[in-house]
């Protein structure tokens, strides 16, 4: 063994003596011992748009609101959407009912009608009257600033974002109890 | 001073002694028997399970679904990206995802983890096992397979701003010359790395991506509006004088408050608005 590492045959000698026979061919080996489990269709090159567009077709668009983490960012325009749009409703919606029935729907009657109404419904609607309105003026307020170039940073829009939210809080509780 | 000294050289050759009667030998621990068959301190095992959405454009009918993988993170690297790699590489090679650069680069890795959009590699893992970590695709995008949605739309957006110096009068000889007021108001736009974080974390690009350029592209808008050596500033800005280009934009700050890179496209915007306003 000593000699004939010596002059250089032990690799040769271990390769001739250890591998086998038919492993010597790779066409052989491949033919012989794997079979493709896939078959491939061979398609001219123009076929790739319609492969493409078939695909296209079947994309699902990935989940977005619902996995989104909530931020005071969206949430807080969301409920300046939705307060915007409660508030427009309910002021076309009552000038439009005058419009219609000026005898039922005039600021008399309606003094008259809330005058009847127990305390506790009469706090509940000042409260769900007062929230969107002071929400949505002090967002307001919050959007001019951003408009003249004011508060345009993250920490600019989490500052006023908490600043509305407690102005809210104090003029809700401000407007319920007048 | 001299007894102090005294006294603490008799206690060091005590000790020598005594080290020597327990060891039996002068050897340091350092090339020890003890040493070289110790067992190095493992990590103790933390299992953390990762929630990952799925869909496979080969199985279209099948509805797109979470997947759970458990992984040791003692075992995996810090950030996000490590661990989907070691779920790629050990657990499902069929999980897709882009990625290149590994170092908030290249943009190819941004993608939607617990809630935010942010790039893979730049995002910490929670070590808290507690909770599980959910990973989606960028929001409301088409999706091409897993982790990979199409960006041909907003590649195509960001082409149409034409992102390229345009001047007719280039100077007569060298190159622009630009004062040092003129190239700082460049900073915090061209480092943008399109990596569409943005973007796809605005509520008005979800509901109004065919028209609504968003703010990736509207940031890098402005970045060749507020370059000096630009001279189609105008053509730039009356290509935005419409409903739909730039004012979907209602300053909802989501896009500043994900960028992975740090940038502020609401504040970009908001400038471009002001300059419209302005003429």
């Amino acid at each position: 063994m000593m000699s004939t590492r010596a002059v250089g045959l032990g690799p040769a000698l271990r390769k001739a003596a250890f591998a086998p026979r038919f492993a010597r061919s790779q066409v052989v080996l491949r033919t012989a011992l794997f079979k493709r489990g896939i078959q491939t269709e061979s398609l001219p090159p123009s076929a790739a748009t319609d492969i493409l567009n078939k695909q296209r077709i079947k994309r699902p668009s990935s989940p977005h609101f619902t996995i989104y983490q909530p931020q005071l960012t969206w949430i807080g325009s969301i409920v300046n959407r939705m307060t915007g749009g409660a508030l427009s409703a309910l002021l076309y919606g009552f000038s439009l009912a005058y419009l219609v029935a000026p005898g039922t729907f005039d600021s008399a009657h309606i003094v008259e009608f809330v005058a009847g109404l127990p305390d506790a419904v009469k706090y509940c609607g000042k409260f769900v009257l007062a929230l969107p309105f002071a929400f949505h003026s002090w967002n307001g307020l919050r959007h001019l600033g951003w408009d003249m170039g004011k508060f345009l940073t993250v920490k600019g829009a989490y500052n006023t974002g908490y600043a509305v939210l407690g102005a809210t809080a104090i003029s809700t509780i401000a407007l319920v109890l007048m | 001073m001299q007894s102090v000294i005294k006294s603490s050289t008799l206690a060091r050759a005590r000790a020598f002694r005594t080290a020597q009667n327990v060891g039996g030998g002068v050897r340091s621990f350092a090339s020890s028997a003890r040493r070289s068959q110790a067992v190095p301190t493992e990590k103790p095992v933390l299992m953390k399970e990762f929630k990952i959405y799925r869909w496979n454009p080969d199985e279209p009918a099948k509805k797109p679904t979470l997947q759970s993988y458990t992984i040791d993170l003692n075992q995996t690297g810090p950030m996000i990206l490590d661990a989907l790699i070691k779920i790629k590489n050990e657990i499902d090679p069929t999980l897709t995802f882009r990625r290149s650069c590994r170092e908030g680069i290249c943009g190819s890795c941004a993608m939607n983890i617990d809630g935010q959009n942010t790039l893979a590699c730049l995002c910490r893992t929670d070590r808290n096992v507690g909770k599980d970590a959910k990973v989606y695709p960028l929001p409301h995008m088409y999706i091409v397979k897993d982790l990979v949605p199409d960006l041909t739309l907003f590649y195509k957006q960001y082409k149409s701003i034409q992102p390229y110096l345009q001047n007719d009068n280039p100077p007569a000889s060298g190159e622009f010359l630009q004062s040092q007021e003129e190239r700082k108001k460049l900073d915090g736009l061209y480092e943008c790395i399109l990596c569409a974080c943005c973007s796809t974390s605005c509520p008005s690009y979800w509901w109004n991506q065919d028209e609504y350029l968003g703010p990736a592209t509207l940031m890098q808008a402005y970045r060749w509006i507020a370059d000096s050596r630009d001279s189609y500033g105008a053509e730039r800005k009356e290509k935005l004088q419409n409903e739909m280009s730039m004012y979907r934009c209602h300053t909802i700050f989501n896009c500043s408050r994900t960028c992975p890179k740090g940038l502020n496209p609401a504040a970009a915007i908001a400038k471009i608005k002001l300059e419209l306003a302005a003429e």
